[in-house]
């Protein structure tokens, strides 16, 4: 199967370092194969469904100027740079002068070495092998030491080419006490498609680095994305993660806190509707002490929506004084919809602070009586509930455009979905 | 002229039913109260006639002038004009107290800009900072700031007859004076009818309580005027235990309720 999903695909001008790294990958896969659901970290999901055989690489770049997704125009009117990305091609790159002394961004490949495969230096599973195999070079975007960059730095995906696989490799590196934004917007037109979105966000000492993904892809593709982190010490990497589209979007979210004082705050929010699963694996790890971590996943589902959480944070022997806190918490707006939570701890230092919440449930009664004995009719006071619900996580996302893009979108769904019908 | 008529109001929780025949009637400017001992089953009434998810209604009615409120969902009861002030405000996280004021202004067709200065103008008047009113939903208020909360929202909205279940619980001195005031207030200003449930006399002389009514197990065991509240201020309840049959009251005479029974 491997044989076929990776037909003789070459990327003849690319440098031998990443072709050497493309070529292992391909040996892992074809040792290892594709995951299944008897695996834990892919239990519950839809791999089994996924027949790769019916999808294809795309070769060269697409002509089209695409339509952009949610995270577009005025959301993001103060980004500092862009970078446009069509089937995992980048198409254009658009840096301010203002920061260009600030900002590196490489999409050759030169110098990538170093970079990428620094934060994910083993691959999480064969689907991040296979996203080497098949991304172009790879992203890299170097925020030099010391700086700060005022406006995001945004990557703008789109697959646009029916029946594709297609991947990217992203790494972020926040130099030493340097603070940036960086957002990536996935979206695509309204196709069937696979896609391997791979991002390592490197937070060098004392970095503030705040990272947005929002996805809206359309409900008929297939996305298996990997977010892995390293925070060194006393850095602090915020993520916020928006989830709305996909037939199975699957979101691998690793975070090491490798050095002493590192912080991690780790959000997301998803919404799922119709047929749409959407699987959340995430891992907090703390390797050094005195770090902390916290992580918020919240979702809602409508229709006959599925959604996976499993979470483990571990506690590494070395790491004392510390703190660790993960909350997955899911609204089923249809008796139809179904959500599993798995919340998980490994702790082998004493010295910690850990808590794990999860909760799956309906829209909480007391409040909905609490609005409706305003006067708030039933279906807006249940939109009022969970677009509250929602908003501890995108008040508080870090960047107030997309935020106001994602409120504006999360509250449209709402208005037109099944429950509130 | 409204008018909010209960009458034989029979209603169980999970079986187990907690009341047993209320009959009560108040119309706009009066000023009703009930009292009684904890568990008779006020609350409950409270959140029967608001329409509170969990109560089954198993005989009797409740009418606002005329229209039955128990086919009614709680949203439109409210619309109708029936508003419940509630002893432990729910806490709405990420719910603004203008949007869901704005909200029910909308469902009213009433004009829902004009919430913001409404919720401004009852902020002032009864000493509730400016800055709660953008708050989520008494997310992070104290007690008193809840019910100075509610009394907004009752003046902002307007009702035909509230029912205030244990206003003054949580509240202290200052605060219960500029709510009640405000409320009583509305009673004379805008005719608002009040069902006022408390265990403090208070609460019924700031409001000026027209009627006091005693609810022991689901029943109203007497009725009188103000002096009734007075009354049991220095007797408590005693003389209406076990009473749940109006006909027996008053079983008790005039014995001391605080005497030692073992004399």
């Amino acid at each position: 199967m491997t044989q076929a999903i990776l037909p003789s695909f070459v990327h003849a001008n690319d440098p031998e370092w990443l072709n050497a790294a493309r070529r292992l990958a391909r040996e892992r896969i074809q040792d290892i194969g594709l995951p299944t659901a008897e695996e834990e970290e892919w239990r519950y999901s839809r791999i089994d469904d996924l027949d790769l055989s019916d999808f294809t690489p795309v070769e060269a770049k697409s002509e089209h100027s695409p339509m952009w997704g949610l995270v577009d125009g005025e959301a993001i009117a103060d980004a500092v740079a862009t970078i446009d990305v069509v089937d995992g091609f980048v198409v254009a790159v658009d840096v301010s002068a203002d920061v260009e002394d600030l900002v590196e961004i490489s999409t050759d490949g030169v110098g990538a070495e170093d970079a990428l495969g620094s934060v994910m230096t083993e691959p999480t599973d064969s689907f991040a092998d296979m996203s080497l195999v098949l991304a172009d070079r790879p992203i890299v975007i170097r925020i030099a030491p010391d700086a700060v960059v005022e406006g995001p730095i945004v990557v703008r995906h789109r697959v646009v080419t029916a029946g594709s696989l297609t991947a990217t490799r992203i790494v972020v590196i926040a130099g030493q006490n340097s603070e940036a934004t960086v957002i990536e917007a996935q979206s695509c037109d309204e196709i069937q498609a696979v896609i391997l979105p791979v991002t390592e966000l490197r937070v060098e000492r004392a970095a503030r680095l705040k990272y947005l993904v929002v996805q809206d892809l359309a409900h008929s593709v297939w996305q298996i994305g990997t977010q892995v982190s390293t925070i060194d010490a006393d850095a602090h990497l915020v993520t916020s993660a928006v989830a709305l589209g996909g037939y199975y979007a699957r979101l691998r979210c690793d975070t090491r806190m490798i050095g002493k004082g590192a912080e991690g705050d780790i959000k997301a929010v998803f919404f799922g509707q119709d047929a749409q699963a959407l699987d959340f694996r995430t891992f907090q790890t703390h390797v050094a002490p005195h770090t902390n971590s916290d992580l918020v996943f919240k979702g809602a589902l409508d229709g006959h929506a599925r959604s996976i959480y499993t979470g483990l944070i571990r506690i590494e022997k070395d790491a004392y004084a510390v703190e660790a806190f993960q909350t997955n918490r899911n609204i089923k707006l249809s008796e139809h919809a179904w959500a599993e939570s798995v919340p998980n701890l490994e702790i082998e230092n004493n010295d910690v602070q850990c808590s794990h919440a999860s909760a799956v449930g309906p829209i909480d009664a007391d409040q909905q009586f609490y609005l409706e004995s305003r006067g708030v009719p039933t279906q807006v006071a249940e939109r009022l509930v969970v677009q509250g619900f929602f908003s501890e996580i995108v008040s508080q996302m870090p960047h107030a455009g997309v935020a106001a893009a994602v409120d504006a979108e999360l509250t449209r769904r709402l208005q037109t979905s099944e429950f509130v019908r | 002229m409204s008018t909010l008529e209960i009458r034989n109001l029979h209603a169980s929780i999970g079986g187990t039913e907690i009341l047993r025949g209320i009959d009560l009637t108040i119309s706009s400017g009066e000023v009703h109260a009930i009292m009684g001992p904890n568990g008779s089953g006020k609350s409950t009434l409270s959140h029967v006639v608001m329409g509170r998810p969990g109560y089954t209604v198993t005989a009797g009615s409740i009418t606002l002038d005329g229209v039955d409120m128990l086919s009614l969902a709680p949203w439109e009861r409210a619309k109708a004009g029936l508003f419940l002030a509630m002893q432990y405000p729910t806490e709405v996280p990420g719910v603004s107290l203008q949007s869901a004021m704005a909200e029910a202004f909308r469902a009213s067709g009433r004009e829902s800009d004009s919430v913001v200065a409404a919720l401004e103008a009852e902020a002032d008047r009864i000493g509730f900072e400016r800055k709660f009113l953008e708050r989520p939903l008494n997310v992070d208020l104290s007690g008193g700031e809840k019910k100075r909360n509610e009394t907004i929202q009752l003046g902002v909205l307007g009702p035909k007859i509230a029912i205030l279940d244990e206003l003054d619980s949580g509240l202290d001195v200052d605060a219960l004076h500029d709510c009640s005031t405000r409320i009583e207030a509305m009673t004379t200003e805008d005719n608002l009818g009040v069902l006022a449930i408390t265990h403090y006399n208070r609460l019924l002389k700031q409001l000026r309580a027209d009627r006091v009514h005693i609810m022991v197990k689901g029943r109203i065991v007497a009725s009188g005027g103000p002096e009734l509240a007075a009354e049991l201020e220095v007797d408590g309840y005693a003389r209406f235990q076990g009473s749940d049959d109006p006909s027996r009251l008053d079983p008790l005479g005039d014995v001391d309720p605080f005497a030692d029974p073992l004399v």
